[in-house]
């Protein structure tokens, strides 16, 4: 199979299937997953970073002044949207 | 200048010997869970722990299966491990087997070999590790205490080298090689500090370099590493024939993946593993003195198996007895004898091949008996045809 | 006001270590994710990843086979960024055992934490054995159970952790036998039988709870086990938003009481006066959706009944008033 072939073979991976590169499931953006995508009212924000503790991947980051998404790995759950105190959080659909 | 090594002579038991050799090749944990007739190797370690004759962290675990889970998670911390156990204990652990030599930690692990039930047995014989065969350990044989002494010793240089990185059980018969007492030779423990030196992991659990072990592999990686597995069981024999050199230079015994008494000359040889080689030896010196052509071949290395330098052995031998001590039930061989008629298969040689299963549960193989193994194996080099490849001994109609 | 529970901080009366945490002054630094395979609106997810905000000692995490660990590393990928090992299902506590010791031997012990994850399955049921051998042991780790209820990883098969009258597929909302029949192992009374200083319940939903029971169950010298509810949008059939929500009601409900046990003095940290009713943290829920037929209304005050007592017994340990407002068992 072409896409088999083309996966490192077993005299240059490291034994015991050990990764060594931490954190590199990074390379997969999981924010192919989402159907509907957080936006954020700046206006409504208050910085109180409850969606950011509460973000499962994690895909919020914190900003100066609000926080911002990470589309790259947000799957579009809606934790945020619902927890948020302000409601500055809104689900749309995804284009 | 030849160095001088002093060794001086103990009065131990083959458990005894192992838990001194774990001793002097100060391993950092061990953790282990006694069973009959292991537990006199434990005992005698905890009694090194209790007195501060070793370093070691010592946990007594809960079962066997924790007992090889903790020794896993101490050899990926960096530790340098060792266990033991027997039949029930070793079943337990089965699938920690696996984990182990997947996860590529060079545990050395003793095994009491027993019975496995049921019926409940606590006697020997080789059930246990034959059980477990397939799961990518090194499988040492001793015959004696003195060969799981140095076995034991050995271990740690050839499991823990970057060319190997597997975990390897030394294989001793219970009660017959456990429970009896020799006269062992031991290195001081000087020389066996220098000859295995510290652990140095390839790999680890460290926060200053953070890796992630134990990964799903899906199919389209996980052949990759059963491949390196393959490859590393590979490169043990040359890594086990310089570590017995360099055991030889400061103990003056010699070992290898085989042992062969009058074999060059033989016409009919019994292979076998473990003490039964003793008594083998003994009918076959006999045998010789009544001008038959007879010899012995006992298998030290029994993974990975020595294929190529049996089947050169046994290239002008015209019939081997292979003698098992477990049953393959509904397989046409007991586990030595398929190898040793796999090896006839890929190499070509002519060799008769036929098994005997005797031993099981302890029951005594007699020299008698063996007598009947050569004189069966010398009507077949004479000719006769193989009647019945497969039988067992010594059991009542 | 910012970063605090829903409840307001009258109700909740922590251990008296506990110390309100500013999100703000928590590490930005992730070593748990993005990247990973967790569902979408996943508990155990954030749970893990609040526990790495906790922590404030390098550590080794060891985790059971489970959601958690399956879906966070599936070669070549990994989302942990600190040292990170999975073996078996059932021995996670004996190899959070043996790093411990190999740490010992090294002399590292006191560097860093050992931090065991499993989940309901890994921990209540087929790594019980284990836990209680590393427990009674008394080795320097932390077990942190993140409970979701069932086997879920395989397919939502129930555990020794499932609820009364939760449908699972290995006990289906059938018209016979309406889900689960027996209750919830008391994990935190088992692992207290073992005599170790420190075992506290949590749910992902207060975070600063939680943050401030991963921390003192990692500072103390010796074993400790959090046993953390950590709601599944798949398992348990409600929507992904709704996570930390019913992770919410389900203490609001007193159906999961958050309490402490100190040395086996028992302290609840959230008092409850006022409980919302359980219907409410059942409706939003799939698993519980047979329960609301008339056919098994005797099922549904069976579960109210067994939530009110099993409020009660923590009540009474705790030394805190109890309350019986469901009918007495017959």
């Amino acid at each position: 199979m072409g896409a088999e072939e083309s996966k490192p073979g077993w005299t240059s991976l490291p034994i015991g299937a050990v990764l060594v590169t931490p954190g590199s499931a990074e390379r997969n953006k999981t924010g192919t997953w989402r159907l509907k995508r957080p936006v954020l009212d700046a206006k409504k924000c208050t910085n109180c970073l409850l969606c950011w503790i509460y973000c499962p991947e994690p895909a919020i980051m914190r900003g100066t002044k609000t926080i911002e998404f990470s589309y790259d790995y947000c799957k579009g759950c809606g934790i945020c949207a619902t927890e948020c105190p302000t409601k500055a959080i809104s689900m749309t659909e995804e284009t | 200048m030849a160095r001088v090594i002093s060794q001086k002579i103990v009065g131990m038991n083959g458990n005894e010997a192992v838990a001194f050799a774990a001793k002097q090749a100060r391993v950092d944990v061990v953790a282990a869970y006694p069973i009959t007739p292991q537990t006199i190797m434990v005992e005698r370690f905890s009694d090194y722990v209790a007195n501060g004759e070793v370093d070691t962290q010592f946990i007594c675990v809960e079962s066997e299966h924790s007992a090889l889970s903790a020794c896993v998670g101490s050899s990926l911390a960096g530790s340098r491990v060792f266990t033991a156990t027997s039949s029930q204990g070793l079943a337990l652990m089965h699938e920690v087997l696996y984990l182990a030599s997947g996860l590529r930690t060079p545990i050395v692990m003793a095994v009491a070999n027993r019975a496995l039930s049921a019926p409940i047995n606590i006697h020997n014989d080789h059930s246990d590790m034959m059980g477990s065969r397939d799961c990518g350990w090194i499988q040492i044989y001793a015959e004696n205490a003195q060969e799981a002494y140095d076995w034991t010793l050995q271990a740690f240089k050839i499991a823990e080298d970057h060319d190997v990185l597997l975990p390897m059980t030394v294989n001793l018969d219970g009660f017959t090689i456990s429970h009896a007492m020799e006269g062992v030779t031991v290195l001081e423990d000087g020389e066996v500090s220098k000859l295995l030196g510290k652990r140095q992991p390839k790999y680890g659990l460290d926060p200053d370099n953070p890796m992630t072990f134990g990964a799903l592999t899906l199919p389209d990686y996980y052949s990759e590493f059963k491949r390196q597995q393959v490859d590393a069981m590979d490169k043990a024999p040359p890594v086990i024939e310089a570590v017995a050199d360099e055991f030889k230079k400061v103990s003056g015994r010699q070992y290898s993946d085989v042992s062969c008494f009058n074999v060059e000359d033989a016409e009919a040889v019994v292979i076998c593993m473990g003490s039964i080689a003793g008594t083998a030896r003994t009918v076959a010196a006999r045998l010789r003195k009544q001008g038959k052509r007879v010899g012995v071949m006992k298998v030290w290395q029994y993974r990975p198996f020595p294929t190529r330098r049996i089947a050169e052995l046994l290239s002008k031998v015209k019939c081997v007895g292979v003698i098992d001590r477990a049953v393959s039930f509904g397989a046409p061989y007991g586990a030595l004898c398929s190898d040793i008629a796999s090896t006839k298969v890929q190499t070509g040689i002519q060799t008769k091949v036929f098994n005997v299963i005797c031993g099981l549960g302890g029951r005594d193989v007699k020299p008698a008996d063996i007598e009947q193994v050569f004189e069966k194996a010398l009507r077949c080099a004479g000719g006769e045809p193989l009647d019945m490849p497969t039988s067992l001994l010594g059991v009542r109609q | 006001m910012c970063g605090w529970g829903a409840l307001g901080h009258a109700n909740f009366a922590l251990g008296s270590e506990a110390v309100m945490v500013a999100l703000k002054e928590l590490p930005t630094r992730e070593l748990f994710g993005p990247g990973h395979r967790m569902c979408t609106g996943c508990g155990p997810a954030a749970t893990a990843r609040i526990t790495m905000k906790a922590l404030e000692r390098p550590a080794i995490i060891v985790n059971a086979t489970g959601c958690l660990e399956v879906a966070s590393t599936i070669y070549p990928d990994t989302a942990w960024k600190l040292p990170w090992v999975h073996t078996l299902f059932e021995n996670t506590a004996a190899v959070a055992s043996g790093i411990e010791a190999s740490l010992r031997a090294q002399g590292r012990a006191d560097a860093m934490d050992v931090i065991a994850f499993g989940g309901d399955g890994g921990t209540f049921d087929i790594g019980i054995q284990a836990l209680s051998g590393a427990l009674e042991r008394k080795h320097d780790f932390t077990y942190i159970c993140y409970d979701n209820e069932a086997y879920m990883n395989t397919g939502i098969q129930r555990s020794g952790a499932t609820p009364h009258g939760a449908a699972t597929t290995t006990t289906p909302a059938g018209s016979k036998i309406p889900g689960k029949m027996g209750s919830k192992k008391d994990l935190i009374g088992i692992c207290v039988a073992h005599g170790i200083e420190y075992a506290a319940t949590a749910s992902v939903a207060f975070w600063n709870d939680y943050i401030n029971k991963v921390r003192r169950a990692t500072a103390l010298k010796g074993p400790a086990v959090l046993h953390v509810l950590a709601p599944c949008p798949l398992g348990w059939r409600f929507g992904t938003s709704e996570t930390i929500k019913l992770a919410k009601l389900a203490v609001q409900t007193r159906y999961f009481p958050l309490y402490e046990v100190e040395n086996g003095k028992y302290r609840l940290s959230m008092k409850v006066p006022k409980p919302a009713p359980l219907e409410e943290f059942l409706k939003p829920q799939g698993r519980f959706r047979h329960l609301f037929a008339p056919e098994f209304a005797k099922d549904l005050e069976e579960l109210k009944k067994e939530t009110e007592s099993n409020w009660n017994r923590i009540a009474q340990l705790c030394g805190e008033p109890t309350v019986q407002t469901q009918p007495a068992s017959n």
